[in-house]
């Protein structure tokens, strides 16, 4: 087959590369230039790209460049600023997939005739009675599926995740086998477009104003100020200025009132909670998840909980099993099957 | 499918605007410094005198055909190397405030945002206007250097560097007047610009000449700080040892150039009107970006609008057809045009845009092939556009 592979100049899309070419496929590597401006982390800096492009070299296959970072202004970095000042949590690793390589990638790949496009995700497709899921990567530690969710059946069918199947030490252990460069190249941890340099505070601060907020307890008394509101996070202990005593968590932040609220651990736990933005992978999964009991995960590796699903007058709502630590407005939370292995659906929680 | 070109498969290569290939003659000429006469030009031996003679000879052979003194030759590292010199030269030497038009090339640009100069409009038709250079000028009283290039890079339009002089030396007379004549060199006769002009630059792999080649032709009298420094070669103006080789490629690549360019521009302009015609009859989204007659010869720009560059070039490339877009970033993506959003061209247009550069190796073969391949990607695009 004629494959599009996304190749972010990691291990693991080097891995995919080589295990697609020892398949037989005709291979092409895509570098996505999705940042414009500076950074030294993530798949975006220009020394990634040459590490994708000496490995699609080595391995004896084509490499382009395609530049999609108007796009990814538009729907992963204005949303991540816009994110903070509403005072909800970005989550720009699943907008950049559900946007860029999702979208725009598939879309290029069927305009150029390619059979399928690749990525070295860790998550695996698997035909669930007949219809095509996204299922949990091999390396339970390693899983991906929570970022790669979105993908309908129909783009499934035209996905593969070469490296989905094995074991992270084994991608590795193949690629330093094969003498690839990126072999032992560190994981990317970070937000791609934000600098190790200047973090969070320093990329946002040209593109927002920030402002300071006042802390408060739960009856409302002032305990404390932040310097800005814009950067707190719900659930957050660190960095109120609260000094010592009992631990307090921020369990509220109103940004257009600048007020911060604070409380113990168990007011962060919630029976139910909102949310938006639902996506479902097949049309009829909605039926199969409305009603029933699901195992959801609110974080990139975070920990499963029980809830049902509901909808009422148009209101997607998550009804926690038992009282389950509050996930923070903004964040994606995606639905798995109770065998905790495929995933049914996901939506974004609403403030 | 693998990374280098197969041997035996016909390429139509029609990006002569990035690179012409080397020249037959050049490449004979410069073998036998790659080989036998290594010497350093600078030495005192009988070696070295051979070398520098190779090298007066490329000069006076290269002055002659710019119409300057040889003293005037300053041979560089290439187009970037030149543009570079003249702007930040100028700056350096005199201070003052750089200008240039907005369709300049990058080495120009950023030279002069890099010393937070002022940048002129051109109009929509492309090149820049003397009267627009007029105007901006009239409020300036610091100008140093001012740089507009002879053709721009991507659309092949031709300034009027004559009647752009007038205009700078009318309102700025001791401005450094420079042009960036990188694009020129195969379709003008040098001769006709150097006299309107105080610095005239030239990047040899665009006329069949090396890589790593330039040419800065410096007016007497006028002094530019040298960004190189060193060993004090080219009468301080440019440090380094001399690319021996490479100087005598030049010369006998620009020589070359300049005999067929009559020719060469007759016989490269009917294909290259040929090629719009074809892609603008053929393709319903096609647009030429420039009138007739405003452009050089050899190059045919059109834009495929609300088509995406890069897929048009994947498929191009598929069926061995080798053209380009806009420049390039660090990371080898497509960036969109600076020359044509200074132009006002849509953002549609600008996505799908396209160069077709012709040149000494181009054929009306090449043109055919180039064509019914463009044609068959633009429908096949057009195809899954309208699903």
């Amino acid at each position: 087959m004629k494959v599009l592979l996304a190749m972010s100049g990691g291990v693991d899309s080097s891995v995919a590369a080589l295990v697609l070419r020892n398949q037989g496929h005709d291979v092409v590597g895509v570098t996505m230039r999705l940042w414009g401006g500076e950074s030294d982390t993530g798949c975006c800096s220009v020394s990634d790209v040459d590490d994708a492009r000496r490995v699609a070299q080595q391995l004896g296959i084509d490499h382009l460049v395609f530049n999609f970072s108007e796009e990814f202004n538009e729907h992963v970095v204005d949303p991540y600023v816009a994110s903070h000042v509403a005072g909800t949590t970005p989550n720009p690793c699943i907008e950049c997939n559900r946007h860029l390589k999702f979208d725009r990638l598939i879309e290029r790949g069927r305009a150029l005739g390619f059979d399928a496009v690749a990525t070295g995700h860790h998550a695996r497709i698997v035909d669930d009675k007949g219809v095509l899921r996204v299922g949990r990567g091999e390396d339970a530690l390693k899983d991906q599926s929570y970022v790669v969710h979105m993908l309908s059946g129909e783009d499934l069918a035209y996905m593969m995740f070469p490296v989905g199947f094995m074991e992270k030490s084994d991608v590795r252990q193949l690629g330093v086998d094969f003498g690839l460069r990126t072999a032992t190249k560190p994981d990317s941890q970070d937000v791609c477009f934000i600098g190790s340099t200047i973090g969070r505070a320093g990329f946002l601060e040209p593109r927002l104003s920030f402002n300071p907020a006042e802390v408060v307890d739960q009856s409302g008394t002032k305990v404390g100020e932040v310097s800005a509101v814009e950067l707190v996070t719900l659930g957050q202990r660190r960095g109120l200025g609260l000094g010592g005593g009992d631990k307090r968590y921020v369990v509220a932040v109103d940004v257009p009132a600048r007020r911060v609220t604070v409380g113990d651990e168990a007011s962060l736990f919630v029976e139910s909670e909102n949310l938006r933005s639902m996506v479902w992978p097949h049309a009829q999964d909605e039926h199969i998840v409305l009603g029933g009991e699901v195992l959801v995960q609110g974080s990139a590796h975070g920990e499963r909980a029980a809830a049902q699903i509901e909808c009422v007058d148009g209101q997607y709502r998550m009804v926690w099993s038992r009282p389950n630590r509050r996930i923070a407005p903004g964040q994606t939370v995606v639905f798995y099957d109770k065998a905790d292995q495929v995933v049914l659906g996901g939506g974004i929680v609403a403030p | 499918m693998t990374t280098s070109s197969a041997p035996g498969t016909k390429y139509v290569y029609l990006d002569h605007a990035a690179t012409s290939p080397l020249r037959p003659e050049a490449h004979a000429a410069m073998e036998p410094f790659g080989d036998v006469m290594y010497a350093n030009p600078s030495g005192s031996h009988r070696f070295a005198r051979e070398a520098r003679r190779a090298i007066d000879e490329a000069r006076d052979q290269i002055a002659e055909l710019i119409g300057c003194r040889p003293g005037e030759v300053v041979f560089t590292s290439g187009g970037t190397e030149g543009a570079n010199s003249a702007v930040l030269g100028s700056v350096r030497r005199n201070g003052g405030t750089a200008v240039c038009a907005a369709s300049e090339h990058h080495a120009v640009l950023h030279c002069v945002e890099h010393v937070n100069g002022t940048v002129v409009p051109v109009t929509e038709q492309g090149p820049v206007s003397p009267d627009m250079m007029r105007e901006t000028l009239a409020g300036m009283n610091d100008v140093t250097v001012v740089s507009v290039m002879a053709v721009n890079n991507e659309t092949g339009a031709i300034n009027d560097i004559e009647h752009i002089s007038h205009a700078v030396k009318g309102r700025a007379e001791n401005a450094v007047f420079h042009t960036d004549a990188v694009q020129a060199a195969c379709w003008l006769d040098l001769r006709t610009i150097w006299p309107h002009v105080d610095v005239l630059t030239l990047s040899a792999h665009k006329f069949g000449g090396p890589k790593g080649m330039g040419v800065m032709v410096v007016r007497e009298g006028v002094h530019l700080e040298p960004l190189i420094l060193g060993g004090g070669q080219e009468r301080d103006r440019r440090s380094g040892t001399h690319n021996v080789a490479g100087i005598v490629g030049t010369a006998v690549a620009l020589a070359v150039t300049d005999e067929h360019r009559d020719a060469e521009v007759q016989r490269l302009g009917v294909l290259r009107d040929e090629l719009v015609a074809g892609l603008t009859s053929r393709i319903s989204c096609a647009v030429p970006t420039l009138q007739a007659g405003v452009g050089v010869a050899g190059t045919a720009h059109v834009c495929l609008d609300g088509l995406e560059s890069e897929s048009i070039l994947y498929l191009l490339d598929t069926e061995n057809v080798c053209v380009s877009a806009a420049s390039a970033c660090a990371s080898g993506a497509m960036e969109p045009s600076h020359v044509l959003a200074a132009m006002n061209v849509p953002r549609s247009r600008i996505n799908g845009s396209l160069r077709f550069s012709l040149g000494h190796t181009t054929t009306s073969e090449d043109i055919a092939k180039a064509i019914d391949a463009t044609v068959a990607a633009a429908d096949r695009l057009l195809a899954v556009t309208k699903k």
